[in-house]
């Protein structure tokens, strides 16, 4: 992936199970991030902006997260909703160094 | 008549200390006529004083039928209790029968001595039952034979529930609707029941002869006698009580009790013997005033209002609510112009609707008419220079809402008049979509009106699930989807977009349930990634599919299924019901509702130690530990010691029972029991939807059986009677009636054998109310109960599989599945919840 400028290692990528998310603390911000089935992961803002549904909690799948408690549906890589006109999540960027970490930076703009 | 006292009618009278009403009659009119008048401030206008025959307050007459059936307690019947009097400053006077009117002096004298002037009366002395004269009915003057019933007050279902006690036989006369309830009500206490009704149809004073003749086989299908064309020329009297009935042919029908429902006459003695006019019933005008007397208002059934008389209940409200508009000079133009007779009522189970003619009368009225004996069902309508003039409904009475509004209003028919009786289509889809104001909510969840949806089609969203996912209307509870169904194609005029994706199992994955399930099998899919990759063109997973695929694997492949914890819901995930702060709810099950010390002390000791802020009881009979959060899961449920309640997922859910026979006065089988078999054994059961159960112990469904997915209702003689398909949720619907068996382990056979043939059948998340009316309770039977695909082994097979598969989600809490499944995903720290970029 390009356009990382400076990261933050949150840990082995093994913390994260095949399909699911979890939640971490970057920069005093809570993000959900989610390793996919093809062993790359995706960083968004944790907390769904439409009622603060918990977004590591959802289900996903290439593309999307659904949040848990209504539904809303970001797309992985821009935090845009899809399903309901909501308003879009942050979203980071992320990758899996060779050494296993997982990185999250804020990206380029 | 002499005019006593001239008011001018235009100038308000102020009166100095308040007038006198007295009202002669308790029942469902007077006290409905009560209500009324004090909702237009009557309370301050009048000193009102009640005088009531029977020595209750005032109760629901039309449910008798239900207390004699023993399915409402007698006081569940009441209107008002004899408080609602007092607390309403109305003078009642509860057993005191009015003996004499005097016009003259203003005076009411009762048979107890009472005396008491009023300004103004109203007479509401209803009827009382028609006793026809046969020989043997009396003892004396004014006994009846013991053993002699009429059915028309609470003495009288009292009296009779008394004596069928240890009875084993009771003829009813006269086969109309309260005959008909009479004998349902007896038959649920053990009688054999016979009905003798003098013409040849039943309930024919609403129903043609061969709407009669169906209603003949139902009842007779619920093993009630039906003799017709039978005249009851003697009662057989032994003893001074009742052995049997004799008929005009001379042949005699033995039984132990009589209930006499021949019909009813109103109680016109008092305004006879008072000098007011008199003919089928008392004469009134338009205000609901005897025409002789302008002081003396009569409402109800003791009414004669332009030659009509009414026995049913909403004539009654109407002419009540004239009655109270003029007496209170609120309107004094109020006119009541006598009301159209619609009637829906359910008739020893049957349901019955009817409206207007029964039969058609001139040449050019066209007559539909459809019946289907066997089935119970029979449809008719008449329609008379296009306008509705009479219908008939039996077995089937879906459609009856809005036959009784075209009835009542005249409204514009469908050319295709058998979309009256059948939704065959669009046209009645039209009729409701097309009625709804602009404004009307639709989608309750969401706040959507069929204005807004009308709007996203004519922006262009000419599909169902595209107007659904713009406007989110159908995307809460899901109770409106038909609704918004019809709203769509009545907006799109034709022209929808058939989206073929709303008949896959799934979204994302191009199939029916059925050959979803082919497929699967034939291609050994065992885990949800499988099938995406090898059913789905170019293998894409899709979030929204996984739920529903992990649900159909689990039941296909049972121990067999590979679980991927990714394709679950974030509640099957952590076995616990996500809150909407993203803490966790937490039920253990308890079997059939019923704890114990120690349970509860070990509930309540955690939680005391987790701090849970919340305890709540459970519609499902259970306790619910609310804003349990998610890292403290594990040591919640290690610390309990109970099994999972499942009150999460999609799935088997909780038996709910009532007392049943150990403790109940009124039990007539071990519901609690048999409820916690039924937990033990489908506990955890996975399914398209959830599964919520009940077993009553009688038929007063304490439990609430009847609007379960599965309910069994205990009933005299040791019988089970299981009920499908009920709901009481953003639906309500009464489950049909599958079987009646005398054997809990039938029971038990065919509680599996439904939950998985439901299982297999139902489209994901489809609750059992709509895939028992979707598939048809006639078909579901048939495969069920009488085997008739030869499936029932295979089905017992496969659900025993299910149960062999079951593990306690709970213990997990030892060793977590993934790694971090209880790690918290809440905000550490407040968060603003829209990002600023």
């Amino acid at each position: 992936m390009t356009g990382v400028r400076e990261g933050i290692d949150l840990g082995s990528v093994e913390q994260i199970p095949v399909g699911e998310g979890r939640a971490y603390v970057v920069d005093g911000e809570q993000v959900a991030v989610f390793r996919l089935r093809d062993g790359s992961v995706r960083a968004l803002g944790g907390t769904c902006p439409h009622r603060g549904g918990p977004l590591a909690d959802g289900l996903i799948d290439g593309a999307v997260v659904v949040c848990p408690l209504h539904g809303y549906t970001y797309d992985l890589i821009t935090g845009e909703e899809t399903a309901n006109g909501g308003a879009p999540v942050r979203a980071y960027v992320a990758t899996v160094c060779a050494d296993g970490e997982v990185r999250v930076a804020m990206p380029a703009t | 008549m002499t005019v006593l006292d001239e008011r001018p009618a235009d100038v308000p009278v102020v009166p100095v200390a308040k007038a006198k009403l007295v009202i002669v009659g308790n029942g469902m009119a007077g006290a409905r006529a009560v209500e009324e008048i004090l909702a237009r401030g009557g309370g301050d206008l009048f000193d009102i004083t009640v005088f009531g025959d029977e020595p209750y307050g005032n109760y629901n007459r039309i449910l008798l039928s239900n207390v004699l059936a023993g399915t409402d307690d007698t006081s569940e019947i009441y209107l008002n209790p004899v408080d609602w009097y007092a607390e309403n400053g109305i003078d009642l006077r509860a057993g005191v029968r009015i003996a004499r009117i005097d016009r003259f002096a203003r005076v009411v004298q009762g048979y107890d001595g009472t005396s008491m002037h009023y300004d103004r009366l109203v007479i509401a002395t209803g009827s009382r039952s028609f006793f026809p004269p046969i020989e043997g009915m009396w003892c004396d003057d004014k006994t009846l034979t013991s053993g002699v019933f009429g059915f028309r007050s609470l003495d009288d279902c009292e009296g009779m529930l008394a004596y069928a006690r240890g009875k084993k036989t009771a003829v009813v006369i006269g086969g109309g609707l309260l005959g008909l309830e009479a004998a349902r009500g007896l038959q649920n206490h053990g009688l054999k029941v016979h009905v003798v009704h003098a013409t040849a149809t039943l309930m024919n004073a609403q129903l043609d002869d061969a709407a009669g003749a169906i209603l003949r086989r139902s009842v007779e299908g619920l093993g009630i006698s039906v003799h017709t064309e039978a005249r009851t020329t003697a009662i057989q009297v032994d003893n001074g009580a009742v052995t049997g009935v004799t008929f005009a042919d001379g042949t005699v029908l033995g039984c132990d009790m009589l209930v006499v429902a021949a019909g009813i006459r109103p109680n016109v003695g008092l305004a006879q013997r008072a000098g007011l006019t008199v003919e089928r019933a008392i004469v009134v005008d338009d205000h609901l005033r005897s025409i002789d007397d302008d002081d003396v208002y009569v409402v109800g059934e003791c009414a004669q209002h332009r030659g009509q008389v009414y026995g049913l209940v909403a004539p009654l409200w109407e002419q009540a609510a004239v009655l109270a508009d003029h007496l209170t000079r609120v309107d004094t133009g109020a006119a009541y112009h006598g009301s159209r007779m619609a009637t829906k009522l359910k008739v020893a189970g049957v349901d019955v609707a009817s409206m207007g003619l029964k039969t058609p009368e001139r040449e050019d009225d066209e007559f539909v008419q459809f019946s289907e004996a066997k089935h119970g069902v029979y449809k008719m309508i008449i329609v008379r220079d296009d306008k509705l003039v009479g219908a008939t409904l039996l077995g089937d009475v879906s459609k009856v809402a809005f036959l009784v509004q075209a009835f009542d209003r005249g409204l514009p028919l469908p050319s295709e008049r058998i979309s009256l009786l059948f939704d065959i289509g669009t046209p009645s889809a039209e009729v409701s979509a097309a009625e709804l104001a602009d404004d009307a909510q639709v989608c309750n969840c969401n706040g959507v009106s069929k204005g807004a949806l009308v709007a996203c089609v004519q922006d262009g969203e000419k599909s169902v699930s595209g107007v659904m996912a713009k406007t989110r209307a159908g995307k809460g509870c899901g109770s409106c989807k038909s609704l918004v169904q019809q709203i769509v194609e009545w907006a799109a005029d034709g022209d929808v977009q058939v989206d073929e994706s709303s008949q896959w199992y799934v979204p994302g994955v191009p199939y029916a349930k059925p050959e979803l399930m082919d497929k699967i099998r034939e291609l050994a899919l065992h885990s949800v990634s499988s099938v995406f990759a090898a059913l789905v063109p170019d293998g894409a997973e899709d979030a929204k599919s996984k739920m529903g695929l992990a649900s159909l694997l689990e039941m296909m492949w049972a121990e067999e299924y590979v679980d991927e914890r990714d394709a679950r819901f974030i509640n099957d995930r952590v076995h616990a019901n996500i809150q909407r702060d993203g803490t966790f709810s937490v039920i253990p099950q308890m079997k059939g509702g019923v704890t114990d010390v120690a349970q509860l002390r070990t509930i309540a000791d955690v939680a005391e130690k987790y701090e849970i802020p919340m305890i709540k009881l459970t519609g499902g009979q259970r306790i619910d530990l609310l804003g349990v959060r998610k890292e403290d899961l594990p040591a919640v449920w290690a610390d309990l010691g109970m099994p999972s309640g499942y009150a999460y997922g999609k799935s088997f859910r909780t038996v709910k029972t009532c007392v049943g026979s150990d403790f109940c006065r009124f039990g007539v089988g071990d519901s609690t029991m048999l409820g916690i078999r039924i937990e033990e054994r489908f506990q955890g059961i996975s399914g398209p939807g959830k599964m919520k159960l009940a077993v009553n112990g009688c038929p007063r469904n304490c439990a609430e059986a009847l609007c379960k997915d599965l309910g069994v209702v205990a009933i005299d003689g040791g019988r089970w009677e299981i009920y499908v398909g009920g709901a009481a949720g953003a639906h309500v619907r009464k489950g049909d009636l599958l079987a009646t068996v005398d054997d809990p382990d039938v029971v038990m056979t065919l509680v599996g054998r439904f939950l998985q043939y439901y299982r297999e059948s139902a489209t994901w998340l489809e609750r059992t109310y709509s895939w028992v009316p979707r598939f048809g309770i006639d078909r579901i039977r048939a495969v069920v109960v009488d085997d008739t695909e030869g499936i029932a082994a295979r089905l017992d097979a496969d659900i025993q599989k299910a149960i062999d598969a079951y593990t306690d989600p709970w213990k997990e809490a030892a060793a977590p599945v993934t790694p971090g499944q209880f790690r918290t995903s809440l905000p550490l720290t407040p968060l603003p919840q829209v990002p600023v970029r």
